[in-house]
């Protein structure tokens, strides 16, 4: 996994609350035994016609989406089900942040692990957010702050190991690892089967 | 004298390998890593390119279910798997359980079936224990009083590698139930309820606990209904502390404890209950004698009403208008008397030998309606055989329904059992998500009982009109 410290782009602003990880990636596209080339399926069902065409109206679609990677969502993003598929799906795609005032428990813990970043704000920010598409911000993962065009800082919360790990791209596996002979030790003085 | 602890704080504490500070996670042991046929090859892959092995294959249990036929031809006939990207997982889940040396219930097994019904099945799940898998249903559990949560891929790998994961300890929100359930009216409607009450993100950052007397009456196969759906409120996890209901169910099961063993267990399972002072940081009462049968209404499990009431008007509510114009609905409209197209019985939620019982009792001597297609899945190889020693595989044949193969089926539609663009498709499935059962389909979530009285007359029904 690459370092992340800094972020800087033009949002794309989705502002739907609820975008469970059926919406992020079908399930019919969770048939894959690989990780890789997921970006083509991201938000498939609201991006795609049912002729296959990519539909104008859909945010993604449209010319000013290009190379960013924020993505600004409503309230309670990737509820549902457990699928990685959803976060692999997002970064394949080019998305680096999701912005949100909440983000389902598996789906945040899904995507730390793959450097996307949850970047959870208070209600106001969110909604200058939602309001402005296209706002230059500025996303500091050693500060945990993301810098606003008008140049207000907000804070955002980040647990100090999901920060450290992804600044410095180490991966949670090799950290567990390191832990082997404590679950050794563990798994000693337990009895039970 | 040591701080009140609730049923979670419990089992949590007994599986700190090391517990969490401020800089770092809790590194939590688990007993029971279920796998399936999805969420796993990316996880063994992580396995071969850096040369790791499966710490406890004896901890890790695998089984088919989600992309897997429910055509009896397919299962058993010889006949391929119609669907070229579910047949290459089905290998790939066998290929890799026979290199990492883990037990593997395969697509023939005589115990195959969905994972969370086949796990308390076999008395796998048991009381105190940690389980995961890369499913968000793995909430289904806790009703056998194991902290049972869904993790993704990556947390797959970090299971098979170290039988350990890095989490912060959730929040505590206890779910107070009291009442008499009204005749009619099951497990399915009172977490249906639930979630209409806290909202599909409410629960979030939370394992809930189940406690009250309604609870205590529910049966097994109603308490994993409802610790089933704790995710559509958003809580990974949902427990029910274990008692004599939960002691029975596992009796003689073959993955139980047996013997001096059992004993022991028992010993160990009846100190797990939370002490009478314990603190949780929410509560929330509900009144169990007040409710009705229930029927989502939207595209997200909290868009649900009681079925004789009418979808509500929010004329400030662009996600309600969003969810209605999909649902091809109006606000203020009824949902009674609403054609339906479909009707599906199954799933991890509903998938149990009592509800098969509940659709059978409305079904007897009845006729799914005309034009409606019933799809029966029963939720494993032995629900299926237990539910045809009974007859009931007569009675839903006879009505014209249709009697599969056990597996996730209808409820997300991956292994082909889909729900035509534009149906109404009343489920007794967990999610009415946009596109959930098949691209453009409409699901109305609703109890086996509501679910059976919809088949026979082909309309959104209450069910007590037939009782």
């Amino acid at each position: 996994m690459d370092p992340i410290r800094t972020l800087r782009s033009r949002t794309v602003v989705l502002p739907v609350s609820d975008i469970d990880t059926d919406q992020i990636i079908p399930a019919r596209f969770l048939t894959t035994t690989t990780r890789e080339g997921l970006g083509r399926h991201l938000f498939a069902d609201w991006r795609y016609g049912s002729d296959g065409s990519p539909r104008p109206d859909f945010v993604l679609n449209q010319p000013a989406a290009a190379g960013c990677t924020v993505l600004v969502a409503g309230h309670n993003f990737g509820c549902g089900s457990s699928r990685e598929h959803a976060p692999w799906a997002l970064t394949d795609f080019g998305v680096r942040a999701v912005v949100s005032t909440q983000f389902a428990d598996i789906f945040r813990s899904n995507a730390l692990k793959n450097g996307l970043l949850p970047v959870l704000l208070e209600a106001p920010t969110h909604r200058w957010l939602l309001e402005h598409p296209g706002a230059e911000v500025t996303i500091d993962l050693e500060h945990t702050t993301l810098t606003l065009p008008t140049g207000e800082a907000v804070r955002f919360p980040l647990e100090p190991f999901a920060r450290y790990c992804l600044t410095h791209g180490v991966d949670e596996l090799g950290f567990l690892l390191d832990r082997t002979a404590q679950i050794e030790a563990y798994e000693s003085q337990r009895n039970q089967p | 004298m040591a701080t009140p602890q609730t049923l979670f704080e419990k089992v949590w504490r007994s599986h700190e390998v090391s517990a969490e500070t401020a800089d770092t996670p809790a590194v939590l042991y688990i007993d029971l890593h279920l796998i399936h046929e999805v969420t796993s090859p990316q996880a063994f892959t992580v396995l071969r390119e850096r040369g790791l092995a499966v710490r406890r294959p004896e901890r890790t249990f695998a089984t088919m279910d989600h992309s897997t036929p429910t055509r009896t031809e397919q299962v058993f006939g010889g006949a391929p798997i119609a669907l070229e990207d579910a047949a290459r997982q089905v290998s790939a889940l066998e290929r890799n359980c026979a290199a990492f040396g883990i037990e593997l219930l395969g697509l023939r097994d005589a115990r195959r079936g969905i994972v969370h019904i086949i796990g308390p099945e076999l008395g796998l799940t048991q009381p105190g224990k940690t389980v995961v898998c890369g499913d968000s249903h793995t909430s289904t559990h806790g009703a056998l009083g194991a902290l049972a949560f869904g993790i993704g891929t990556t947390e797959v790998g970090h299971v098979f590698a170290t039988q350990c994961l890095l989490q912060r300890k959730p929040r505590t929100l206890a779910i107070n139930v009291n009442g008499t359930l009204q005749p009619g009216v099951t497990a399915k409607d009172l977490i249906l309820a639930i979630i209409g009450r806290v909202g599909v993100g409410g629960g979030t950052g939370h394992v809930i606990e189940y406690r009250g007397e309604t609870i205590r009456a529910l049966d097994m196969d109603g308490r994993m209904t409802v610790c089933n759906m704790s995710i559509e409120a958003g809580a990974r996890a949902g427990m029910i502390a274990p008692d004599e209901t939960t002691f029975r169910y596992l009796a003689g099961r073959p993955r139980a404890p047996q013997g001096e063993a059992w004993a022991a267990a028992l010993e160990r399972w009846r100190q797990l209950p939370g002490d009478p002072d314990a603190r949780f940081d929410r509560e929330v009462d509900i009144d169990a004698t007040a409710l009705e049968p229930m029927m989502t209404f939207g595209t997200n499990p909290g868009m649900v009403i009681p079925i004789g009431g009418t979808i509500p008007q929010r004329a400030d509510d662009p996600v309600l208008a969003k969810s209605l114009a999909y649902m091809g609905f109006a606000p203020g409209e009824r949902l009674q008397e609403h054609p339906v197209n479909v009707v599906f019985v199954g799933s991890c939620t509903n998938g149990r030998l009592s509800d098969l019982r509940a659709a059978a009792s409305l079904l007897r001597g009845r006729k799914v309606a005309a034009g409606v297609h019933m799809l029966i899945v029963p939720g494993s190889q032995q629900v299926k055989r237990e539910a045809e020693a009974e007859g009931l595989d007569r009675i839903f044949l006879d009505a014209g329904a249709d009697w599969r193969e056990s597996g996730c089926s209808m409820c997300l539609g991956m292994n082909g059992d889909l729900v035509p663009k534009g149906h109404y498709a009343v489920s007794t499935s967990n999610r009415n998500f946009e596109g959930r059962q098949g691209i453009g389909a409409r699901t109305l979530l609703a109890s086996p009982l509501t679910a059976a009285a919809c088949a026979v007359r082909g309309r959104v029904t209450d069910p007590r009109e037939l009782l």
